[in-house]
């Protein structure tokens, strides 16, 4: 590599790290803790439950009851625990702004509240933060933005690990030599051996940041495409299709996929006219994957088992390769020591690059 | 006398080799089951953290 590719590297790698190390910090500190956010909802939140009886009221009687609890709340989403007979469904008032919602647990037995097992208000506050630093779309892409400059960082890092190991062997730290060169060396070692695990959350962080933007492109194009023109009736909650009948039909239309949730008229993730009844497969490869059927909500035929296009199954795969929370408590771990050991390149980073600055001055 | 250089190859050999079995690790995880969930946690935090956990431990071995 020529002196002027190293200065060329070397500056990309200062200015991006600068730029948003006070950010990557952020976002390794909270993202510390979610990774075992599962695990911190269960001791925070954990009470002994029983459901009311055997049999399973029907969705439509549970999102009546659910509605019943929030006069002049429309249905937004209804989703369904795996590990117990409870469905959850959140609702929000028609003119709320975005992300104003309600969300009840209800016993799928009985339409009684059920203790949550999510949601609590620490793991919360931390996964807004972690998301958009409580500013919306605006502080996610901004998030998005710094995670660009982490990738372009630990590119610009990689490059320069070369020459700057070439008399040096692997993993060697200069334990007799000043303390600024035992943290450079310190630095190099777990940059490069963080180096692919820190790109691909990197990476699937960015693309987590572009969620509304992807699923708002999903929505306007291919499930946009879907409605009927000729047929302009609003939805009405009160004269809806039977939810019961629309599950049933969308199982059908998807067999052997596993039930995930609905989507209501009006949401980001469905048009004004159709439930959006969404499935994931029952394999590794397709348990991340979602499928949606869609169901006129007014009429409740089924209108199309909409694939969705490559965009919105990179999105999908993002979440858990971004939060590690698809290979158990083992992987968790490894996760958080990745994220500890990231904390330090960042830190050793900004000592690196200090002493310089105060020497100059 | 300072050490000799060697060629990028040579200086990238363990980092390439640590990424591939970083990645196979964290995708095998992702897109196996039962025993691949383990071993991909297994592959990923040894090529990780092994390296740095050896430098810890020759430093001890090391000391006076």
């Amino acid at each position: 590599m020529t002196p002027t590719a190293i200065r060329g590297w070397a500056w990309a790698h200062r200015w991006s790290s600068l730029v948003s190390t006070a950010f990557l910090l952020m976002l390794c500190v909270t993202g510390l803790p979610l990774v075992f956010s599962h695990e911190i909802n269960d001791a925070l939140l954990h009470r002994e439950w029983e459901p009311a009886a055997a049999e399973r009221l029907s969705l439509d009687a549970i999102l009546d009851r659910a509605l019943a609890n929030h006069p002049g709340h429309v249905p937004a989403f209804m989703s369904f625990d795996e590990d117990r007979p409870v469905v959850n469904v959140t609702s929000r008032p028609p003119d709320a702004p975005d992300g104003v919602y309600a969300f009840q647990p209800l016993d799928a037995t009985s339409g009684e509240a059920a203790p949550p097992v999510a949601g609590h208000p620490l793991v919360e506050f931390l996964l807004q933060l972690h998301t958009d630093m409580f500013l919306g779309l605006p502080g996610m892409l901004f998030l998005g933005l710094m995670g660009v400059m982490l990738v372009i960082a630990v590119a610009s890092g990689a490059a320069l690990y070369a020459p700057f190991m070439r008399r040096l062997e692997f993993g060697t730290v200069r334990r007799e030599k000043a303390a600024r060169t035992r943290w450079l060396d310190r630095h190099n070692l777990l940059g490069i051996v963080t180096t692919a695990w820190v790109l691909v959350v990197g990476v699937t962080g960015v693309v987590n940041t572009l969620a509304v933007p992807i699923t708002a492109h999903w929505k306007d194009t291919a499930l946009m495409a879907l409605v009927d023109a000729e047929d302009p009736r609003p939805f009405d909650v009160s004269n809806r299709a039977s939810l019961d009948q629309a599950v049933r039909d969308a199982r059908a239309a998807l067999p052997g996929m596993m039930l995930q949730f609905v989507a209501f008229p009006g949401t980001d993730y469905t048009t004004d006219r159709h439930y959006a009844v969404f499935f994931h497969g029952d394999s590794p490869v397709t348990e991340h994957l979602i499928t949606p059927a869609l169901i006129d909500a007014r009429t409740g035929a089924l209108t199309a088992v909409a694939r969705p296009p490559w965009y919105v199954s990179l999105l999908s795969l993002s979440q858990p390769l971004h939060f590690g929370d698809y290979g158990g408590l083992g992987l968790k771990i490894v996760w958080a020591l990745l994220d500890l050991a990231t904390i330090v390149v960042l830190g050793s980073g900004l000592y690196l690059w200090w002493p310089r600055r105060r020497k100059a001055a | 006398m300072s050490p000799a250089r060697h060629g990028a190859p040579r200086t990238l050999l363990w980092p390439a080799i640590i990424a591939a079995v970083s990645l196979t690790g964290l995708f095998g995880a992702l897109l196996g089951d039962g025993a691949w969930d383990g071993l991909g946690a297994l592959m990923l935090g040894v090529a990780t953290l092994a390296p740095v956990a050896g430098v810890f431990v020759s430093r001890r071995r090391s000391a006076p």
